[in-house]
């Protein structure tokens, strides 16, 4: 695998100009990145080649052969198998994600904005929550939606991934709303504005970009969740996810079908991440809890 | 601002019901864990199911069976594993994207573009990421047949099925190399404070290291927790999981450090040059220092996520390949396919110890130096 090791390559012009003469420094810097580049690639061509494939087409002599006829019927069958499940996730995500960034908006606006002793303590009692290995609540939490009525339906699955989306949801308003000036509010409290006109008419216009960042990272997040999923849920309910470790799991499978089915689980989020990146990583980098 | 204004009741009111949440579904349920992990539930298989099971106080017998119990040698593996991938992981998503990001610094082409390859399997799941690399690493084919490609023989390697291991070591040193690594410690600390002529806490870290040292020599090796020897190591099955995982995270650390690669002033470089660095000297002397608290956070985000890791493991070496378990899947496994609670409990409780290790430090110097500014 590449490690990539620059700091020995030779120097480069540190700040590139344009238009200089090609320096060894600099082939030397892009053979490196082709080399990163491939090891990235190189397993979503392998995805695309097999799940275009058709069974009889798959074997190991072939493996890394562009398909000689393009076979398109992998993905309506995987489609048939778990195209019920993306439906289940696109509504479960969709869901928890509006709850959990209205909740989180409100959340970050109390804390950063109403400032009182003890909010940082509260707030990093808060954050714990989402560090915390589910493993080490999911027993009483299975019982907690049983106990409601709510196990084998989307809503159980909701509720969890709402409250435990409540950290990183609030965390990203939060230091959303510290870049807001302190002078806008009290200029709107003189002006005899409460905590609920000043979140209306100040605060929620300009978080929309707030907004942008906590949906596409919770949708991804929720999207891609496992572990609630397979101890939640039973089948009708089941997201993609877990849908796609039973497509995949099996011994006698025929590999086309798992591939095309990871192409329909990764499609969502990664249309989100190559048409929004920009938020995706502000979402990344806020998860690092200062970034 | 003093005194409860109508606004600040709204404020602490808004935030009720997220607090009340977070204490019954974090600490609260935390706290049933702890307790259900001290009970016999599910040991007896006709009890764990039973609408109204009895369910008896043991105290941590759970505990000793994990880290003695003759049954549990599969759970003792998955711990060695747990720590052996994490430092992997962590070291390789760190080279990787440290590297791609010093690249990235020196402003190629198509630098979005770049950027955007090596940070798109941040957006897929483990599971997907799982399932792509599982069929790559199969036993005769996807990387075993790449060498195919250039007319050589296929490579043979066990991605996932290897029993190899490196680094073994008997269960039963286990208190005798954790009393030596811990004096060890104890004695840097001594020696540190030595240095800055703080004389208790000298006396202190020097007096535990010596004790312990002394329990090493003359008691530890008696200790036994097992019966016979019991081997653990670095699973080389792991190799694949480890692969795979970097190949999903280390976008996550490239773009941390371009991040700060991008916030150092360029007055700063402009000074150092001036000052006559060549540039192995400004990384050594003005860059590296400076990427060290993205480091730290990136090792602790990077360290959490690993040992908790298990829809990759799930997906790609199937739940009951134990060459590949981490505590994490055996918890899943014991609580809700076999329905041993009590046990699944215990195995999460100790997960959270692990995590809280490395996150509490982390969350309580953060929320320090805030207080300190506000």
């Amino acid at each position: 695998m590449t490690t990539g090791a620059p700091i020995n390559a030779p120097a480069a012009a540190p700040t590139a100009a344009p238009r200089r003469p090609i320096k060894p420094g600099r082939v030397i810097m892009y053979a490196l990145l082709v080399l990163a580049a491939l090891f990235f690639l190189v397993p979503v061509y392998l995805l695309v080649a097999t799940a275009l494939k058709s069974p009889d087409a798959i074997n190991l002599a072939t493996t890394w052969h562009w398909p000689s006829a393009l076979n398109w019927a992998s993905f309506s069958d995987a489609w048939n198998k778990i195209g019920g499940n993306v439906l289940n996730s696109l509504f479960l995500a969709i869901t928890a994600t509006l709850l959990s960034a209205l909740l989180g908006s409100l959340n970050g606006y109390a804390l950063s904005k109403w400032k009182f002793r003890g909010a940082n303590t509260l707030f990093a009692l808060m954050l714990f929550g989402m560090f915390i290995p589910y493993q080490a609540v999911l027993i009483p939490l299975f019982q907690f939606i049983k106990s409601l009525g709510l196990y084998g339906s989307i809503w159980g699955l909701i509720l969890a991934h709402v409250v435990y989306g409540i950290p990183i949801t609030t965390l990203i308003f939060r230091n959303f709303y510290a870049d807001v000036p302190d002078a806008l509010i009290e200029a709107a409290t003189i002006d005899g504005a409460g905590f609920w006109q000043i979140y209306g008419r100040v605060i929620f216009p300009i978080s929309i970009p707030g907004f942008v960042v906590v949906i596409i990272w919770q949708f991804t997040q929720v999207w891609n969740e496992f572990l609630f999923a397979a101890t939640l849920t039973n089948t009708s309910s089941q997201p993609v996810t877990y849908a796609l470790s039973q497509l995949a799991g099996g011994q006698a499978v025929s590999w086309n079908l798992p591939m095309a089915g990871a192409i329909l689980a990764a499609l969502p989020t990664l249309l989100v991440y190559i048409l929004l990146g920009r938020y995706f990583v502000r979402g990344l980098l806020a998860g690092s809890v200062k970034g | 601002m003093k005194g409860l204004s109508k606004d600040r009741l709204w404020s602490i009111a808004v935030l009720t019901p997220s607090i009340i949440l977070i204490a019954v579904f974090v600490y609260g349920f935390i706290a049933r864990s702890v307790y259900v992990s001290m009970t016999d539930w599910g040991n007896d298989p006709a009890q764990a199911l039973a609408l109204n099971p009895i369910i008896r106080f043991t105290g941590l017998t759970n505990y000793q069976d994990l880290f003695t119990g003759f049954l549990q040698g599969r759970f003792r593996q998955e711990l060695v594993s747990t720590i052996f991938f994490t430092l992997f992981f962590i070291l390789g998503c760190l080279g990787l994207g440290l590297g791609l990001a010093l690249i990235l610094d020196r402003n190629p082409k198509g630098e979005g573009l770049w950027r955007t390859i090596f940070l798109f399997p941040m957006s897929l799941s483990f599971i997907v990421t799982g399932t792509i690399w599982r069929w790559m690493l199969q036993p005769q084919g996807g990387l075993n047949q790449a060498p195919t490609l250039f007319g050589a023989q296929p490579s043979s390697f066990a991605w996932l099925s290897s029993t190899d291991a490196l680094w073994k070591f008997d269960w039963n040193k286990l208190p005798l190399l954790t009393a030596s690594v811990v004096g060890l410690v104890l004695v840097i600390m001594a020696v540190r404070a030595a240095r800055s002529g703080d004389r208790t806490r000298t006396l202190v870290a020097g007096g535990c290291a010596a004790l312990l040292f002394l329990w090493a020599l003359f008691i530890g090796p008696n200790v036994k927790l097992l019966p016979a020897p019991e081997l653990h190591g670095f699973n080389l099955a792991l190799i694949g999981i480890i692969i795979a995982a970097v190949w999903q995270m280390s976008g996550y650390t490239m773009a941390l450090y371009l991040a700060g690669l991008r916030g150092i002033p360029e007055e700063l470089r402009e000074a150092a040059k001036v000052d006559g660095a060549n540039d192995l000297g400004m990384y050594q002397h003005v860059i590296f220092p400076l990427l060290a608290p993205i480091t730290l956070s990136a090792m602790i985000v990077l360290g959490h996520i690993s040992l908790k890791i298990f829809d990759l493991v799930y997906a790609m070496a199937g739940p009951d390949n134990i060459n590949t378990s981490v505590p994490a899947l055996n918890m899943y496994l014991t609580s809700f396919r076999q329905n041993q609670f009590a046990l699944g409990a215990a195995i999460g409780t100790i997960l959270l110890i692990l995590v809280a290790f490395v996150i509490v430090p982390y969350l309580a110097s953060q929320f320090r130096t805030e207080e300190g500014h506000a």
